[in-house]
């Protein structure tokens, strides 16, 4: 009878790190991508947010010369200019005098933004901002396993701890990894510019911003909801910041406008580094220096908030 | 004499400092056994079950299995146990099979192995025919039989099966039955499992532990708890209002007798043939009964006896618990 057990030696069982990352991370991203509503609503809430406010607030349109629209003939009080000697006063040609305004609004979009469109600016921006809510939530499903009791199964079996909590790390990146690279083609075809000097390997830089990005708040949200009985309080919690997050960084105006306690705020912000790491690789004429400091901001508040999570996750485990 | 395989000394678990779930918890479990541990919801059971399949960690005492501490050496208890919870932890967006095959990912089975064994237990369980389905179309049953094939999947020497029953009706519990019965004259699997049902521990357990209050109240077979509160109760009406309780005792085998309401409870060892010597008792002295009854004890007195509450009391609140997650199970899936 108890024959059977003692001829086969418990040595059999072989807990692998990688073989339960992979299962464990395989079940969650077929948990979403079997869903076709989570999957349209994924796409479609970017695709408002460009469509709707990226095209709506049409920076560029406040210079063009139809808004500025100035009469056809201007007169000008010769006591307003400087004129060389032997001329009296000046009268300028309205379109021209539009057209130039134009053009040198066109440098303020330039000095502004880094770009002549808004739409390139903030498509980018709406990567970031939807990097930020999909790891966030993603995190969060952590409360369902616990809830359902599909956690502690887990723990029971021999699995590495760090599978466990690695798998929902990486799940979490990689939705938003597929995510941001359907937002991006999306804002391509709606009209998003890219520079010259962008090649399709810079997507890969892109993809290892978003991965530090998301694997940093994603940690402190599985330890943050691993806590948590129900799923409201993580929930409120990512509401609350998410706003802050995005306004108090360049994700969708400059930060060089804003007041110096803002600006303070938006350069320990991580979303900052996000947007302007991928702005540097896509839309904008990449500037090397700037390019490696957010990608060194960006590590180290993926490092700190990882190993934060991670440790925090981990007592959870072996409570 | 059969090997000890679960051993849990003074086991203590106080959540948060203050709450004591789990008091001092003393007891054993031998090779090859089915052993219960029988309580309301909040007794202890859950906790207990945790700390030896090492969820949690015991904050007193201390639990081996297979002479491994469930603390020290946690990662070698894993692997020779499997665990059946109370939830359904199945994924419903997988197949069984693939259910099947997650867990021997998580256990590390060699995948041929494991292969060959996931189709060998699902035909076990009698799920060959819906393998492929999708467990969301799964009825209750079927998932809790799902849940033991993904328990057995490391041939584990000890299996826990918390409530293994739990908001099933009634002939699906009796076919869940089978299936722990059958696992351990197939496998030789020894058995450790919590339910607040009294007949299932009955019908299942070789031994019982009842737990109230994170204490062991009772340990030891059903027959045996039984035989310990006295046998079996006769109920006795009799005609005249004089108290007869001390000619009642006087008989053979009568243990205790007490009066309520003109009605005697007495509780006697082989009933069927303390009650016609009852009878013929009263009759000599010309006293008549009007009614009486006999009532062969179940673990439902048992339970009364050592606690002092109903178990029924317990179902209710169990009967409310389900009924939230259900409807916690339906929000997810919206």
């Amino acid at each position: 009878m108890s024959g059977v057990n003692k001829a086969k030696p418990s040595t059999e069982c072989q807990p692998s790190f990688t073989r339960g990352l992979r299962a464990l991370t395989y079940r969650e991203l077929r948990k979403w991508l079997k869903d076709p509503v989570m999957l349209t609503m994924f796409v479609l809430q970017p695709l408002i947010w460009m469509g709707l406010l990226g095209k709506s607030i049409n920076i560029r349109g406040l210079f063009s010369a139809e808004n500025i629209n100035l009469p056809r003939q201007i007169p000008i009080p010769g006591n307003a200019i400087l004129h060389p000697p032997g001329v009296e006063g000046v009268v300028l040609d309205g379109a021209t005098f539009s057209r130039l305004l134009a053009d040198m609004s066109a440098g303020v979009m330039q000095s502004a933004f880094g770009v002549a469109d808004y739409f390139s600016f903030m498509a980018v921006g709406v990567v970031s901002m939807m990097v930020t809510t999909t790891t966030m939530f993603s995190g969060m499903s952590i409360v369902w396993d616990r809830r359902l009791g599909f956690l502690d199964k887990v723990i029971s079996t021999p699995v590495p701890r760090a599978a466990i909590i690695f798998a929902k790390i990486f799940n979490a990146t990689l939705r938003s990894l597929i995510q941001a690279t359907v937002i991006l083609a999306l804002a391509y075809l709606l009209g998003l510019r890219v520079s010259p000097t962008f090649t399709p390997l810079n997507i890969l830089g892109v993809y290892a911003a978003i991965f530090l990005m998301g694997a940093g708040l994603s940690s402190v949200f599985i330890a943050f909801s691993i806590r948590s009985t129900r799923i409201e309080k993580p929930m409120q919690f990512a509401s609350l910041i998410t706003m802050p997050l995005v306004f108090a960084s360049n994700t969708f105006f400059p930060t060089k406008f804003m007041p110096g306690w803002m600006q303070t705020v938006a350069s320990i912000n991580p979303l900052t580094y996000l947007t302007d790491a991928i702005r540097q690789l896509t839309i904008l004429p990449t500037d090397t220096q700037a390019l490696i400091w957010d990608f060194i901001c960006l590590s180290i508040f993926a490092a700190a908030l990882t190993t934060i999570g991670v440790v925090l996750s981990w007592k959870y485990l072996s409570r | 004499m059969p090997e000890e395989v679960i051993r849990a000394e003074n086991l203590t678990k106080v959540f948060n400092n203050s709450l004591v779930a789990v008091d001092h918890v003393t007891f054993s479990v031998r090779e090859g056994e089915i052993f219960g541990f029988l309580g309301p919801n909040g007794a202890g059971k859950t906790t207990t079950i945790n700390m030896l399949i090492t969820v949690l960690k015991p904050t007193g005492g201390r639990a081996l299995i297979l002479g491994y501490d469930v603390v020290k050496r946690a990662s070698e208890v894993r692997k020779v146990i499997g665990v059946v919870p109370q939830e359904y932890t199945a994924d419903e967006d997988l197949t069984g099979y693939e259910n099947v095959m997650l867990c021997a990912d998580l256990y590390g089975i060699p995948r041929e192995v494991a292969r060959k064994r996931a189709l060998e237990l699902l035909e076990l369980v009698e799920l060959t025919g819906f393998k492929d389905r999708l467990v969301e179309n799964y009825s209750g049953g079927m998932r809790r039989r799902l849940e033991l094939a993904c328990g057995l999947i490391n041939r584990p020497k000890i299996l826990f099966l918390d409530e293994p029953t739990l908001g099933l009706d009634v002939q699906t519990r009796a076919t869940i039955w089978e299936y722990i019965k059958r696992l351990r004259k197939e496998y030789g699997v020894t058995i450790f499992m919590t339910t607040h049902y009294l007949e299932e521990a009955d019908a299942l357990c070789d031994r019982v532990a009842i737990i109230d209050r994170g204490r062991i109240i009772a340990i030891g077979a059903p027959s045996e708890l039984k035989d310990r509160l006295g046998g079996d109760v006769i109920t006795i009406t009799v005609r005249e209002e004089a108290d007869v309780s001390d000619l009642i005792k006087s008989v053979e085998n009568v243990k205790e007798v007490r009066r309520e309401n003109g009605t005697y409870r007495v509780k006697v060892e082989r009933g069927e043939l303390t009650a016609p010597l009852i009878i013929e008792a009263l009759r000599k002295k010309g006293y008549t009964v009007t009614r009486l009854s006999l009532k062969e004890l179940t673990l439902n007195e048992v339970y009364l006896e050592y606690t002092g509450r109903a178990i029924r009391d317990v179902e209710e609140s169990r009967a409310a618990f389900m009924a939230h997650r259900v409807h916690l199970w339906r929000a997810r899936r919206k």
